[in-house]
């Protein structure tokens, strides 16, 4: 709708410019919470824990940040991190993508069972305690493989795989069958190269749903060698004030429970800000591929 | 006789049909599989998951019909009925717990729902390109951010001596509040946060319906002189309700399901009366005091409510619009 600014009357302009102003206060208030926890994360501890800091760092040091880099948990929770992100979404993706070429086959007996069959796991699930015991009789507890492997599919993901490869043309296909190309070789040189915005979508969604799970990995993970960002977070939030060894630190560090939790919090939101000008790219487009279908 | 010859005569042409129809369905089918073995090799792995991580769990559901022990295992478990509903129904946290379901969703739905579309109506308002563009990069954010850090945040935010909030009301001299413990205040910061973190990526959707409206419709209303707000109300309202109505329907249809992570990771006991809800009772009950089965008897009521819920909104939906869901 691109229209004329002469074609705005008085009371359009005055009303255009107040949603404007409304739309930068629900900005700023998206916005604040963020700028607060990162003013928390650089003040004083005395500043932090009094609830002095309200927009900017007091007493700015850097003390948390070097208490919460200088803890091997941290370092080992960030890694696992990536290891669950990378090794999850490579799972994910070498069972979707072939499971989505799969389902939309017209020649594939059974599609609509094998369709249905993907789609039930949407609408029913078992829930959390058989999920938890079929976990433990798989020997999945506190593993490595448990956590890249037991949420390695999502249904949604896969139907919006299956949607996208249903949409392109034959005409590709025709031409590389007749070239004798095989399934492997159709899928491979000719579906996911027409298909790479539906897959950095389902690819993006898995790497934002790795990096951001923590519940799975709170119960599954017993070990604290094997846990991600998320839950070393989880743990700092709820028994960091109780921690004997740190608070014993307080009277002579300049930092406090409220700045650590800042720090850990701006150190894992960085790596989401350095990948989310990527990700808006794709999932405007994403979420309305996936979710109402004619 | 003859008719009995006849008969078997006839059993003998039928059967020789049947044979040579076997037969050919499975040349078929040989062909068949010859040819196209390898989508289904590319199926195998997605079933075997699927079986292996979903439907296994739900063979195991039957523990909500046992007296499950770990160490006979789900089928060796003697079955004991419906115990364990009985025991969930006389059970006043179950009970509440359903309620603070229902209660937080509705909250939800009057509180969350309209948010998004507020926003993307005043989105199509905005008239300075880059200025709109900045403003939603920010306001989809948050639905990026982890649960645990969201909860570090409302945590420290509200928290009685070192959080802005109270930092804030003591600039009017209102007395401090210790809002994480209060039971009257959970709900506001739970439906709240749920609002700042998911209204802004929820108007997407709004956004695209708006974006599909005719132009024709707005430039014959510019021709008879409406204005910008009667046009929001006469055309883009009506123009996206489809829209609004099915998302709707799929709220509705998701109402047992509260993203009762987030609950975990903010109440406490003392907020439970109102916190608590279905989900965060069966993970106490059963990851956490180990009663696999009464908590597995609660996942499934949950589990059948919600079933029953989204076939109706997809039904619903269907319906109203052509259009399923999946």
């Amino acid at each position: 709708m691109a229209m004329n600014m002469n074609l705005y009357s008085r009371g359009d302009k005055i009303f255009a410019i107040a949603v404007s102003i409304l739309i930068g206060l629900f900005t700023v208030a998206t916005l604040y919470p963020f700028i607060y926890i990162a003013a928390v994360s650089f003040s004083g501890g005395f500043a932090a824990a009094a609830g002095k800091v309200v927009l900017t760092p007091i007493d700015t040091t850097l003390a948390a940040y070097k208490y919460v880099l200088s803890q091997p948990k941290f370092w080992m929770s960030y890694l696992n991190t990536f290891i669950y992100t990378i090794g999850g979404t490579i799972t994910s993706l070498l069972i979707i993508i072939p499971g989505a070429y799969a389902l939309s086959r017209p020649q594939l007996i059974g599609r609509r069972f094998w369709n249905l069959f993907v789609a039930f796991t949407l609408w029913f699930n078992a829930g959390l305690i058989p999920f938890f015991l079929n976990m433990r009789d798989l020997n999945l507890l506190d593993s490595y493989i448990g956590i890249i492997i037991g949420f390695a599919v999502n249904a949604f993901n896969l139907i919006l795989l299956r949607n996208f490869f249903e949409s392109l043309p034959q005409s590709f296909e025709e031409a590389a069958r007749m070239d004798g190309a095989n399934d492997f070789q159709i899928l491979w040189k000719v579906y996911i190269p027409l298909s790479k915005p539906a897959i950095a979508t389902i690819t993006l969604f898995c790497i934002v749903s790795r990096w951001n799970g923590f519940f799975w990995a709170m119960v599954l993970l017993q070990s604290e060698e094997k846990i991600p960002l998320q839950v070393f977070l989880r743990h700092t939030i709820a028994f960091l004030s109780d921690d004997q060894e740190f608070t014993a630190t307080l009277s002579t560090q300049p930092y406090s429970v409220e700045s650590v939790t800042g720090a850990i919090i701006v150190c894992s939101i960085i790596p989401v800000l350095i990948v989310y000008p990527f990700i808006q790219k794709y999932f405007e487009k994403g979420i309305l591929l996936g979710g109402v279908k004619e | 006789m003859s008719d009995t010859q006849d008969k078997q005569h006839g059993h003998v042409v039928e059967t020789t049909k049947r044979k040579r129809s076997v037969k050919h369905k499975l040349t078929w089918l040989y062909d068949h599989v010859r040819n196209e073995w390898q989508i289904y090799l590319m199926l195998l792995p997605t079933v075997v998951w699927m079986i292996l991580f979903l439907y296994k769990p739900m063979y195991g559901l039957q523990i909500a019909f046992k007296d499950y022990s770990i160490f006979r295992g789900v089928a060796a478990s003697p079955w004991v009925g419906w115990e364990h509903f009985q025991t969930l129904f006389d059970n006043d946290q179950f009970i509440r717990a359903i309620g603070n379901t229902i209660k937080i969703s509705a909250l939800n739905l009057i509180f969350g729902f309209p948010a998004p579309i507020i926003l993307a109506l005043m989105f199509n308002e905005v008239l300075h390109a880059v200025y709109k563009r900045t403003a939603q990069t920010i306001v989809y954010l948050p639905h990026f951010i982890s649960t645990v850090i969201i909860a570090g945040i409302v945590t420290t935010a509200f928290s009685p001596t070192a959080g802005v909030v109270n930092t804030i009301m003591g600039w009017f001299g209102l007395d401090s509040i210790y809002f994480l413990t209060r039971p009257e205040w959970f709900r506001p910061i739970f439906v709240g946060t749920g609002i700042w973190q998911e209204a802004g990526f929820g108007s997407i959707v709004f956004l695209a319906a708006i974006a599909g409206v005719n132009p024709s419709l707005y430039e014959s209303a510019v021709v008879d002189g409406a204005s910008r707000w009667q046009m929001m109300w006469k055309i883009t309202i009506p123009s996206i309700l489809p829209t609004i109505i099915i998302m709707l329907i799929i709220r509705i249809g998701n109402i047992m399901e509260v993203s009762f992570e987030l609950i975990i990771l903010l109440y406490q006991p003392a907020t439970w009366s109102t916190a608590d809800v279905v989900n965060t009772f069966v993970y106490r009950q059963g990851l956490q005091s180990g009663q696999y089965d009464v908590a597995a008897a609660a996942g499934l009521f949950n589990a059948v409510v919600a079933f029953v819920l989204v076939m109706t909104a997809n039904t619903l939906s269907r319906r109203y619009s052509r259009t399923s869901l999946w």
